[in-house]
């Protein structure tokens, strides 16, 4: 149990995010007072899965220093194929009862024409593609949340750390990827609906009499276990001998490759499994949203996700999560029109104007001021300070010291 | 009592000899009123014909005034001026017969005629016959514009006539031009045709081929029962690209060669009239969710009779496969398709080489705008490696300044020369604040570089929201840069593509100047090898980054101008341009002007040899260019241009 | 638990004896809350803050008229923020926690998609003010924009009829609006016998700026002899790119005339025009339409908003015609009722802000004038066409898997009723 030991934030964290969700849970309109509004509990289910895919970028990131621009792609392309399932599988339901009224019986091709003429008809097509050949399976179109992603990330992981290709090159190919699968998933062509994406995907298939305010609540206590799962196996790959040369790879990566390590399998490692988890965080997240769309796989994406990662805290798990919470639930109060506009006399400020404004500045503040981020308070706190090494610098040359994190 | 007498012989079509001295224009326009004020080109026909057709001198006046929509009805008599506006509710009324005023009226009491433009097309066809001699050059021009837009037969004899006093050698040339092409559609003597269709070999003018595509239309009939005359193009079968086993079975089927099979809809219907105490044909409903228990039920009806006959071995190929069919000329002259399709192969050779050029134009002007884009890039990234995100918001701040220059100087031309040095200023100053203020800073920090940047980038794009709002703003360019220089009818590009295509040259003058002529270049050069080196020689290293960072910057500024100019200017402008940028650095090689250069070529040309693939989706185009760059990093990670030795910093 | 009852039973009592002593027995709570759901950010503000603005001037308006049933009209204002998802997020939340009697909103049909399934759901009011590509009836949902057969097709039976067109370049930006218009147009087309290989169809991206090559391309389509025209539903800033080049291209509208089904007043105001005179856009609304209601609706409109450049558009109208027929729809029915006001609703009339009356038929759509307007040197749109009212169809009749369908929510209450089988599809929309 050197995880937990290494990790005295675990104990904690489990403990709140227990709290949490059983706070949310007996404040919910389903299960509680009803002080929680179901589009609340909707928004914190997704918060977590916010939270969850954080962790995963801080893995790549802040962990083993590779600042990829596309986990939020792998996160909507988990949305996507569990979405191909639940619209299938919904509009199955609705054409079968339709078809029971007809004269004759339908065959199975009638049934899978009127399921596509369905699906396709608001973008005006009606047949299958063939991406669509499991979507008639739950198991199967489970399996692919986890292993589109993940093939892709394999893919180009393999190919961009097998050519060295590293740092904000890495970045910018990680960006162009994430452009072009946008892109092609905006093309009606593709076969996932274009712009239009795929909706509706609240209404769960044969859930019909259940009420939303019960699913949500069921899908917000999912995402709370996939979260503590993601945060478990976060702290188990980075309290070991793996941690320490992910960490190795990220501070130097040359002299890890000549102590003998195969970094590019480390790293690909790395990347191919925060792929995976970021997926599942979609497959999660996006039944709650109800809709998918290529927007929001755009590059910009997973551009907030970094900065999530970067305001919690790099390089400690739970500083990536706070960072996604927090940020994204500001977020969601200012561009809300709740917020209160402040007059100054000569001008009105109206949040929903200039949120993005100060979360631009801020984030300047963040990475020139407080490099650690929200998780840095915490050092405050616990007098974790860095030590206070005057004289020399860290490693032979300033490239290196890209993160102090020696303990005392 | 004289008009109803009139028009009664107008009836009586005793026209000519009724076209009384007193019978004015007003009174052809009022016998159409009601077509004139409906204004369909389905009906207006007449209306035109008896205008053109009147004989009265006033008859041009009235189309041209009518066809530049200068033509109102008063509504209390219904009768025609032309009108002249004096102010916002008045309008002067000059009668058409006399030229001369007829007071004034106010606005409400007036209906204005507004023909469309189909309309207007066939009033331009009608006023040939006046237009073709009138003294006015531009107007001749007009007339033969019309009758390339819109020919008839009728046109014919009055051209001719008129080319032989035509002095103007331009329109002249114009005339014999637009006369062979009438030649074309309209001659009765098939020779005159061919003669005119072998003159226009190897031309590449539009309306040639408009003329000769139409001679070649044909239409695909079954070959049996053809008449000997048929002017057959060629024979075909079915199953072969141009004729698909569907559309040949169709035509068999409407030609009444074979029999059609009832289709899949057909014996489902069939099937559902015929359902009798819950089964068809003795199989039971519930059997019949599968399609081979339908065809079994089906069968059985047929055999009953009651329905029509079904061979369940029945495939179209089969049906098809030995007809034959033919390909027909719908024009009856072989001499004249024979030399259409002579001279159109000849044209489309021509046409094709020139698409090419053309194609090759439009990938170079591309190519020149990802470069104007990238060229800043090329030194704060490629140059410094200093990652800025906020690249394609200094450019969006260029295309801003230009804008808020317009709203200040209305002169557009003196507004640009103002702009580009403004936007330059502005954008260095921004790119020299932002160096002092954050970047330095983090120079060791490359990656998080990236995000500061990136603060910075979605706070200004906001800013210039809140600013300007979300409004697109117009950026006007100059009139002299409207238009497009023409090589021919295949071959254009317009002359703001041309003035940024210069503008990107002049830049990658200014560029290399810079770098290698010039103390900052040569210091800028040390500094990014060597630091600290550098600074042992005497340079100031701050000085130098901060300097060279604004001058990217303030590049990027200027082609934010230009981009304004041929695009849009919004607060997004920027984030349009960001990753090409970035990928026509990197593509090119970090670090070298010229792989810049090969990468923007690269990715410009790409794009567009893509497009040319694939015409109907320019959004699967930029994907596959994008996919084709991962690629080719994969293969070349350091670019086209890769540096060598210490320079390359590794 | 109990003392919480208690509260309310003392409470509602309290009110009733306020309410009965003041104003009589009335069915509605007051205020009557109108929701808002425009996205104030992100790309779409562009347009849907004119919407939003809009809004609460004919809230204004009304509540100086005495509101409706006696109550105040209160606007909640939400910003979904051109974010799809959080549109559904925005929708619960209005009708939810603010508890909203109708909410006006949305401008893009994937936001719509996103929100039909929560209005359902919760069986809520939404009046859609933009054209939209048809195909789809929702219960719950009031469609006061153009649908296909109030825009596209009367705009390319005027391109047939009155110019004469041959040959059609469908060029659209890529996504579901177009697209679905697009496949509608070329069945339409195929339909009056133009032939499959004179219907060029080109999507491009959003915002897409280099149009050198699609231009020379419809340019090129003249080769054959015949008329070419193109028809327009290209999105928002990337109309200006390509306006631009098709200036530069020295294509006059007399070659190649092209009709724009996204191209209103607002967006004009990007570019200079004096280049497209001529070009065509077909709409229910211009802000040239000479008629007093558009006059007053004008001023009123620039005395709100503070600033006389500002333009009127069609989803401003459709939004006024909406607005006014739900007002007059509670008032009828008595009560904010969702149900009680949708029956109210059928065969409501309004005056059309360009003459004549708008009708709100049992499919949920408005009978409206088509009007086809030429672009001016001024930015605004000379109106050359308008048709007498035509009735919005749910479902288009050009193609074949739709041809049998019909919306009719008062008699048979279905919107997806297949007229062959006569079976009622399904009862939730589609989405």
């Amino acid at each position: 149990m050197t995880m937990f030991k290494k990790n005295p934030s675990l104990m904690v964290f489990i403990g709140l995010l227990a709290i949490f969700t059983l706070a949310v849970t007996f404040m919910s309109e389903a299960y509680g007072t009803g002080a929680l509004s179901t589009s609340f509990v909707k928004t914190l289910g997704k918060t977590l899965c916010l939270a969850l895919v954080a962790i995963a970028m801080d893995l790549v990131w802040g962990y083993t220093g590779i600042l990829s621009l596309g986990h939020f792609a792998f996160f909507g392309l988990g949305g996507y194929m569990i979405g191909m399932w639940l619209m299938y599988a919904r509009t199955e339901i609705i054409v079968v009862e339709s078809m029971a009224n007809a004269a004759l019986p339908p065959t199975p091709s009638e049934i899978s024409d009127a399921i596509g003429t369905q699906i396709f008809g608001v973008v005006g097509s009606s047949d299958f593609p063939l991406i669509w050949t499991f979507a008639h399976s739950f198991w199967a179109q489970i399996a692919l949340v986890v292993l589109v992603p993940g093939l892709l990330a394999l893919v180009f992981g393999w190919l961009a750390f097998r050519s060295r290709v590293t740092g904000v090159y890495l970045s910018i190919l990680t960006q162009a990827m994430t452009l072009a699968l946008s892109l092609y998933l905006f093309q009606n062509d593709s076969g996932l609906r274009g712009n239009n994406g795929l909706s509706g995907l609240q209404n769960l298939p044969g859930a019909d009499a259940i009420s939303q305010d019960n699913i949500s609540i069921w899908f917000f206590w999912a995402s709370a276990f996939a979260l503590l799962l993601t945060y478990l196996i976060a702290a188990f790959i980075v309290s070991g001998k793996f941690g320490s040369v992910i960490r190795g790879i990220r501070d130097d990566e040359a002299r890890v490759r000549f102590l003998g390590y195969s970094v590019e399998g480390f790293k690909l490692f790395i990347f191919t499994l925060t792929a995976v988890i970021a997926a599942i965080g979609g497959a999660l997240y996006y039944p709650q949203a109800g809709i998918i769309n290529p927007a929001e796989i755009a590059p910009i994406a997973s551009i907030y996700l970094a900065v999530w990662v970067a305001i919690g805290g790099r390089g400690r798990i739970y500083g990536a999560a706070i960072g996604a919470g927090f940020v994204s639930l500001v977020s969601t109060y200012f561009t809300g029109g709740q917020a209160p506009d402040i007059n100054l006399g000569f001008y009105t400020i109206k949040w929903v104007d200039w949120w993005l404004v100060l979360l631009g500045l801020s984030f300047v503040l963040v990475t020139l001021f407080a490099p650690k981020g929200i998780g840095g308070l915490f050092d405050l706190i616990t007098h974790r300070m860095s030590p206070n090494r005057h004289g020399l610098p860290l490693g032979p040359d300033k490239g290196s010291l890209r993160e102090e994190e020696a303990e005392k | 009592m004289l008009r109803s007498l009139i028009a009664a012989c107008l009836l009586l079509t005793c026209s000519l000899a009724a076209q009384a001295q007193d019978r004015t224009i007003q009174d052809v326009l009022q016998e159409h009123a009601e077509v004139i004020a409906q204004s369909s080109r389905k009906t207006i026909a007449p209306a035109i014909d008896a205008i053109a057709g009147s004989g009265l001198p006033a008859a041009q006046d009235v189309l041209q005034a009518w066809q530049a929509k200068d033509m109102w009805q008063r509504e209390s008599d219904g009768l025609f001026f032309k009108a002249e506006r004096v102010d916002s509710s008045t309008y002067e009324l000059i009668d058409f017969a006399t030229g001369e005023s007829v007071g004034t009226a106010d606005k409400g009491d007036l209906e204005q005629l507004k023909p469309n433009s189909g309309i207007r097309a066939m009033i331009g066809a009608a006023l040939v016959q006046f237009q073709l001699n009138d003294p006015d050059a531009e107007r001749r021009r007009e007339a033969l514009l019309a009758i390339q837009r819109d020919g008839e037969a009728s046109h014919l004899a009055p051209l001719r006539a008129s080319i032989e006093g035509e002095t103007n050698p331009e329109i002249k040339a114009l005339k014999e031009t637009t006369e062979r092409l009438l030649t074309i559609s309209f001659d009765p003597d098939d020779a005159a045709r061919v003669k005119a269709i072998e003159g226009f070999k190897g031309s590449l003018s539009l309306d040639a081929r408009a003329a000769l595509n139409p001679v070649l239309t044909t239409k695909i009939v079954p070959a049996e029962g053809l008449p000997e005359s048929a002017n057959v193009k060629r024979e075909l079968r079915a199953g072969s690209p141009d004729l698909t086993v569907s559309e040949g079975y169709d035509l068999l089927v409407s030609a009444g060669v074979i029999e059609p099979q009832p289709s899949l809809a057909e014996r489902k219907a069939a099937l559902e009239s015929h359902i009798e105490n819950g089964a068809v044909a003795g199989v039971p409903l519930a059997e019949l969710n599968t399609q081979d228990a339908r065809d079994r039920a089906y069968a059985a009806l047929a055999q009953e009779g009651v329905a029509p006959a079904f061979d369940p071995d029945f495939t179209m190929e089969a049906a098809v496969a030995s007809a034959k069919f033919a390909e027909v000329y719908d024009e009856p002259s072989k001499a004249v398709t024979d030399a259409a399709e002579a001279t159109l192969a000849s044209i489309n050779r021509a046409v094709g080489l020139n698409q090419f050029f053309d194609l090759s134009l439009d990938g170079l002007s591309l190519a020149s705008i990802y470069f104007l884009a990238a060229i800043g890039l090329a030194i704060t990234f490629g140059v410094m490696g200093v990652i800025n995100m906020a690249h394609g918001e200094f450019i969006m701040m260029g295309a801003y300044t230009g804008y808020v220059v317009q709203q200040i100087v209305p002169d557009y031309t003196v507004s640009i020369l103002l702009a580009i040095p403004l936007a330059f200023a502005v954008t260095f100053a921004a790119g020299v604040a932002m160096e002092r203020l954050i970047i330095r800073w983090l120079y060791n920090r490359p990656l998080e570089t990236l995000l500061a940047t990136f603060g910075v980038s979605i706070a200004l794009q906001q800013l210039a929201k809140n600013i300007f709002g979300t409004q697109a703003r117009p950026l006007t360019s100059p009139g002299w840069l409207d238009g497009a220089l023409s090589f021919n009818d295949v071959v254009s590009i317009s002359y703001i593509r041309i003035a940024i295509f210069i503008l990107a040259l002049i830049f990658l003058g200014v560029f290399l100047f810079i770098m290698k002529k010039t103390r900052l270049g040569l210091e800028t050069r040390a500094v990014t090898q060597n630091p600290r080196m550098a600074a042992s020689m005497g340079i100031n290293p701050d000085k130098v980054n901060m300097l060279t960072f604004g001058l990217g910057s303030g590049i990027a500024g200027i082609a934010g101008v230009a981009i304004g100019l041929y695009a849009k200017v919004t607060s997004e402008l920027g984030s349009d341009y960001i990753v090409q940028s970035f990928m026509t650095v990197v593509v090119g090689g970090v670090g070298n002007i010229w792989g810049t250069l090969l990468g923007a070529t690269m990715i410009g040309f790409l794009q567009k040899g893509i497009e040319w693939f694939n015409p109907s989706n320019t959004l699967a185009a930029q994907t596959y260019m994008i996919v084709f760059i991962i690629i080719f990093i994969q293969f070349r990670p350091k670019g086209i241009i890769a540096l060598k030795g210490r320079a390359a910093g590794d | 638990m109990e003392v919480k009852t208690q509260f309310k039973a003392t409470l509602a009592s309290a009110l009733f004896a306020s309410t009965a002593i003041a104003s009589g027995a009335m069915a509605a709570d007051c205020p009557v809350k109108v929701g808002v759901l425009h996205s104030l950010s992100g790309t779409m503000a562009i347009s849907e803050t004119t919407l939003k603005d809009t809004m609460l001037m004919l809230v204004d308006e009304q509540n100086a008229k005495g509101g409706v049933l006696g109550c105040e009209i209160e606007a909640v204002v939400v910003d979904p923020a051109s974010d799809w998802p959080l549109f559904a997020e925005k929708a619960r939340e209005l009708l939810t926690v603010h508890d909203v009697d109708v909410i006006f909103g949305n401008w893009t049909s994937v936001s719509r998609k996103s929100v039909l399934p929560v209005i359902e759901e919760l069986n809520g009011l939404l009046f859609y003010p933009v054209q939209y590509e048809g195909e789809e009836s929702s219960k719950n949902v009031f469609y006061t924009g153009a649908a296909p057969n109030q825009q596209a097709i009367p705009a390319t039976d005027y391109f047939l009829d009155e110019l004469g067109v041959e040959k059609f370049a469908l060029l659209g930006t890529d996504y579901v609006y177009p697209r679905t218009t697009n496949n509608i147009l070329e069945a339409y087309l195929k339909d009056k016998g133009i032939a499959e290989e004179d219907i060029f169809v080109n999507y491009t991206p959003f915002g897409h700026s280099d149009w050198s090559k699609i231009v020379a391309d419809v340019v090129a389509l003249g080769a054959d002899g015949k008329k070419v025209g193109v028809i327009s539903t290209i999105n928002g800033d990337a109309n200006i790119g390509f306006y631009k080049e098709l200036a530069a291209a020295g294509v006059s509208a007399d070659d190649i005339p092209v009709v724009a089904f996204s191209v209103g007043e607002e967006e004009l105001s990007g570019l200079d025009t004096s280049n497209l005179v001529g070009h065509l856009a077909a709409w229910n609304y211009f802000m040239s339409a000479d008629t007093p209601e558009n006059a007053a609706f004008i001023d009123a409109w620039h005395a709100y908003i503070g600033d006389d450049s500002r333009v009127t558009n069609d989803p401003m109208e459709a939004h006024y015609i909406g607005f006014n027929m739900w007002v007059n729809a509670v008032e009828a029915a008595g009560s904010t009722d969702v149900d009680a006001v949708r029956a109210e609703m059928y065969g409501q009339e309004f005056p059309n802000l360009t003459g004549g009356t708008a009708i709100m038929n049992v499919n949920h759509h408005l009978s409206k004038p088509v009007l086809i307007g030429e672009i001016l040197e001024d930015g605004q749109f000379d109106i050359i066409s308008q048709t007498p009212e035509v009735p919005g169809d749910a479902w288009t009749d050009y193609l074949p898997e739709s041809a049998v369908l019909k919306s009719d929510w008062k008699d048979l209450g279905c919107g997806m009723y297949n007229t062959e089988t006569e079976t009622c599809v399904q009862l939730k929309s589609n989405y």
